[in-house]
């Protein structure tokens, strides 16, 4: 299971740090442009964007003198990894378990008198 | 192990393991304590053992070495040898979510290919159930991202695991 440093699902919990997300996974997009949409300062917008930074969900480009932010679909990836291999690890375990047991189930039904 | 393309409100997963379908429908629910992954324990001490109750109405749970419990799942359908439902009562924070309008379902189907083979597919639906966490990307237009994610999922699950 990845170690993530700053946990996505904190990052996504407060209503206004997922409407600057959204902003951001809708395009590249500054500080500026976010707080013009958002009831936000852009002090308050800045620090949303260093935590959704740290969580992995967005990065940033510089461009002349702006900073872009953009959404890393890694970082989206990483969230519902950890619920699939949860599975895929039960379903693993499953197979094996379930092997073994049913191949010493017949062969003790075989080796019966 | 495959995983089907799929929305994003939704998980599949399936295995197909060399036992008839009655054997591998015991297996899963009676001795699914052994097959549960231990990582995401929601209890302060560790799991010494995980109970399915196997009823509609009962209960999956986590029991601490120090007998103090944690309740993460309802049956919801219990219908051997062939179907499993258990709702998934943990936010996507790995918290226990009280509200049942806001969990999700698991279903496990056991299909049975022949008399010793048993395709089991297991789905994981509902996910936006979960609301705060999962929100913030079903917005998303991500068809080129999730494809290209479970590509590589999928070739990480087909990897051959040592043996224990």
């Amino acid at each position: 299971m990845p170690v993530l440093t700053a946990d996505p699902w904190y990052a996504l919990a407060d209503p206004t740090r997922r409407r600057v997300f959204s902003r951001v996974a809708a395009g590249p997009c500054s500080v500026t442009q976010i707080a013009r949409g958002l009831p936000v300062s852009r002090p308050a917008v800045s620090q949303h964007l260093r935590v959704l930074l740290d969580a992995g969900l967005v990065d940033v480009h510089r461009q002349g003198r702006e900073r872009f932010y953009r959404p890393r679909r890694e970082g989206l990836a990483d969230l519902r990894q950890e619920l699939e291999s949860y599975w895929a690890q039960t379903l693993t375990t499953f197979k094996d378990l379930a092997e073994q047991t049913y191949q010493a189930s017949t062969s003790a039904e075989e080796g019966a008198p | 192990m495959s995983t089907a393309p799929q929305d994003r409100t939704t998980l599949h997963v399936t295995v197909t393991v060399n036992a008839a379908v009655e054997h591998a429908f015991r297996v899963f629910t009676e001795r699914f304590d052994e097959i549960k992954p231990r990582e995401h324990n929601l209890l302060a001490v560790p799991v010494e053992r995980t109970v399915l109750e196997p009823r509609v109405g009962g209960t999956v749970y986590d029991v601490g070495i120090d007998g103090s419990t944690c309740t993460w799942a309802r049956v919801l359908a219990f219908e051997p040898p062939h179907r499993l439902v258990i709702s998934w009562d943990i936010s996507p924070r790995w918290q226990i979510e009280p509200d049942p309008a806001r969990t999700s379902e698991v279903e496990i189907r056991f299909v049975p290919e022949s008399a010793e083979r048993t395709r089991v597919d297991l789905e994981h639906r509902h996910l936006d159930r979960h609301g705060a966490g999962w929100h913030g990307f079903t917005d998303l237009d991500t068809a080129d991202g999730w494809p290209l994610y479970l590509e590589r999922f999928r070739a990480a699950v087909e990897k051959p695991t040592p043996a224990p």
